[in-house]
């Protein structure tokens, strides 16, 4: 008897904790929604979503958050135009023509990047990255666009790495073999057949590459110099969305319309990686069928 | 015609082993660049004692200490969640909307921006719960962004441990729950371990989600109790890397070593329990 209520507690439990996973994400969204909505109670959505200026302390306050979101767009375009070819091409590699024992290493290798702490790499950025493009380029500062794409680009690196790694290694065999029956050089079967048939997968990297960069917020708000004006070159100094709460949430009264539009940005990130997770997933299955 | 497809393909394959050097190359260099400048800083001194004059001297002992607790925080928050949950998911739930909305949210936890963790954090922990700025509060920010790697990996060992093993319990009479803790569990441990460090090593090294949570700029005490707020080792290293004017490089680059071994050494630990447990298994 004692053992069957014992049993059903702890089968309770594991139930429970299934609701309580639905209901973390439900609360996240209610949270941030409850605090953009009382944004919008003083100031207007639509000045919101499309101002032009991100002013917070002038006289009035201006919270348009375009400037932001630019910049956030600014720097992950930046960042997939390097990862993405570099990465797939690392992936290839890595399944196809290294040998076995320099495959293992390559793979470690991804993993301790994978590792490395965000704030570490914008430690790099501040003192190595940024200096070194100022003098090579001659730009009038290193903290700018440019220095956080390539920072971002190397961290979305090992997401794209190895779930494309993953989505060409389960291509079936017959596939290949098929190929190489019919007089395909290696090259021509991995262009020709493995990419198009391991495509669900890559693309499913790359889209959960881009979310990270997206909601990335160490080393965009260390090295890209955090100037929420709108961006006209990569070589500027700007202001992602995630940088943006992250540098002013700590100047903020709490119940402000700042305070509020923080939450705001914060609502908009939420749904922008939420759509991109939500169609990686649709992809990563796609791919296992 | 095949002379032509043959010096293709060695092209080919040198532009993708010139693509895996760039990306490699970098790595390394990061890695040797933040040893060989912050290794000669880091003396018994540096690990032991708190920063003194305005953080531009002494060591990082109290950041060390700030992140080891809140790694433990994190852990007893998130592991009983996120390995029952795992449970249910492989072991209890029938393919219906419920038990997709769960997988969905996993996907979705594991895509939400860390700075979005820390200002949901703020607002229910530290302001609607009354926490304030505490341990507490950020372990539990910090055991919700876990989450999803500790299921994704507690699933992977569960799914892993062969039917016929659950089949050969159900049939000598054991029940539902007595098979999961006597025939899945033991074999899907070394798996859930290596996950949980994995999530835990990550959770070390983020700086977003405790930012307003948990961290503070200096601190001339020792917490005291789980209420109390700590100083971080990423959280010190973006302050002195970005707030303190003159400081030091040799000591930012200290602190970041220091922080990377310890990130490092975690992972490490968890594939050494991947492969001590791998070559036990017998299946």
């Amino acid at each position: 008897m004692r053992q069957k209520i014992s049993e059903y507690i702890i089968e309770s439990a594991i139930k429970l904790s299934g609701f309580v996973i639905i209901g973390f994400v439900i609360l996240i969204f209610l949270f941030l929604l409850k605090d953009a909505l009382s944004l919008f109670g003083t100031y207007s959505a639509g000045k919101f979503l499309f101002g032009t200026n991100w002013l917070p302390i002038s006289e009035p306050p201006k919270f348009g958050m375009i400037p932001l979101l630019l910049g956030s767009i600014y720097v992950t375009f930046g960042a997939i135009l390097i990862c993405v070819p570099l990465g797939v091409a690392t992936a290839l590699f890595i399944a196809e023509v290294a040998p076995r024992s320099i495959k293992q290493i390559l793979k470690s290798l991804v993993e301790i990047l994978a590792s490395i702490p965000s704030v570490v790499l914008g430690f790099i950025g501040i003192i190595w990255l940024g200096p070194f493009l100022k003098t090579t380029f001659g730009l009038t500062t290193g903290m700018c666009g440019l220095t956080g794409s390539l920072l971002l680009a190397f961290m979305a690196l090992p997401t794209i790495i190895s779930i494309s790694e993953d989505a060409l290694v389960s291509v079936p065999r017959t596939f290949k073999e098929a190929a190489y029956g019919l007089g395909a050089t290696k090259w021509q079967t991995m262009w020709r057949v493995m990419l198009p048939a391991a495509s669900s997968g890559i693309i499913a990297g790359v889209m959960l590459g881009i979310g990270r960069v997206i909601g990335e917020t160490m080393v965009v708000l260390m090295v890209t110099g955090n100037a929420p004006v709108m961006p006209t070159s990569i070589l500027q100094p700007l202001r992602t969305l995630t940088a943006t709460i992250a540098g002013e949430m700590g100047e903020t009264v709490s119940g402000s319309e700042h305070y509020y539009a923080l939450f705001t940005v914060g609502l908009v990130l939420f749904i922008i990686t939420f759509m991109i997770n939500f169609g990686a997933d649709l992809s990563l299955r796609k791919a296992r069928q | 015609m095949k002379n032509f497809a043959k010096t293709r393909e060695k092209i080919a394959f040198t532009m993708l082993g010139l693509a895996t050097f760039i990306v490699v190359l970098p790595i390394l260099l990061t890695i040797y660049y933040v040893v060989s400048n912050g290794s000669p800083a880091v003396t018994w001194e540096f690990l032991s004692k708190g920063p003194t004059n305005g953080m531009t001297e002494g060591g990082i002992f109290p950041a060390i200490l700030g992140t080891v607790i809140l790694i433990i925080g994190t852990m007893v928050c998130s592991l009983p969640i996120g390995i029952l949950s795992a449970i249910y998911l492989v072991e209890y739930a029938k393919d219906n909307l419920f038990t997709r909305l769960i997988k969905l949210s996993v996907v979705n936890l594991s895509g939400i921006p860390s700075i979005v963790y820390g200002l949901f954090g703020f607002t229910l922990f530290v302001v609607f719960f009354r926490l304030g700025t505490s341990i507490v509060a950020g372990a539990l920010t910090l055991a919700i962004m876990s989450l999803p790697v500790i299921i994704t990996a507690t699933k992977e060992a569960l799914e892993s441990v062969p039917n016929t093993y659950r089949e050969i319990s159900l049939s000598l009479g054991a029940t539902k729950w007595q098979t999961v803790r006597y025939c899945v569990l033991p074999y899907a441990i070394p798996g859930i371990l290596t996950g949980t460090v994995l999530s835990l090593s990550r959770a070390a090294g983020e700086t977003a989600p405790i930012l307003f949570t948990v961290a503070a700029f200096y601190l001339t005490q020792l917490p005291h109790s789980i209420f109390d707020q700590v100083m971080a080792l990423p959280y010190h290293l973006y302050v002195i890397s970005t707030q303190v004017p003159n400081m030091p490089t040799q000591i930012s680059f200290a602190t970041g070593f220091v922080l990377i071994a310890l990130v490092f050494v975690m992972n490490l630990f968890s594939i050494i329990l991947r492969g001590h447990y791998r070559k036990k298994k017998q299946w």
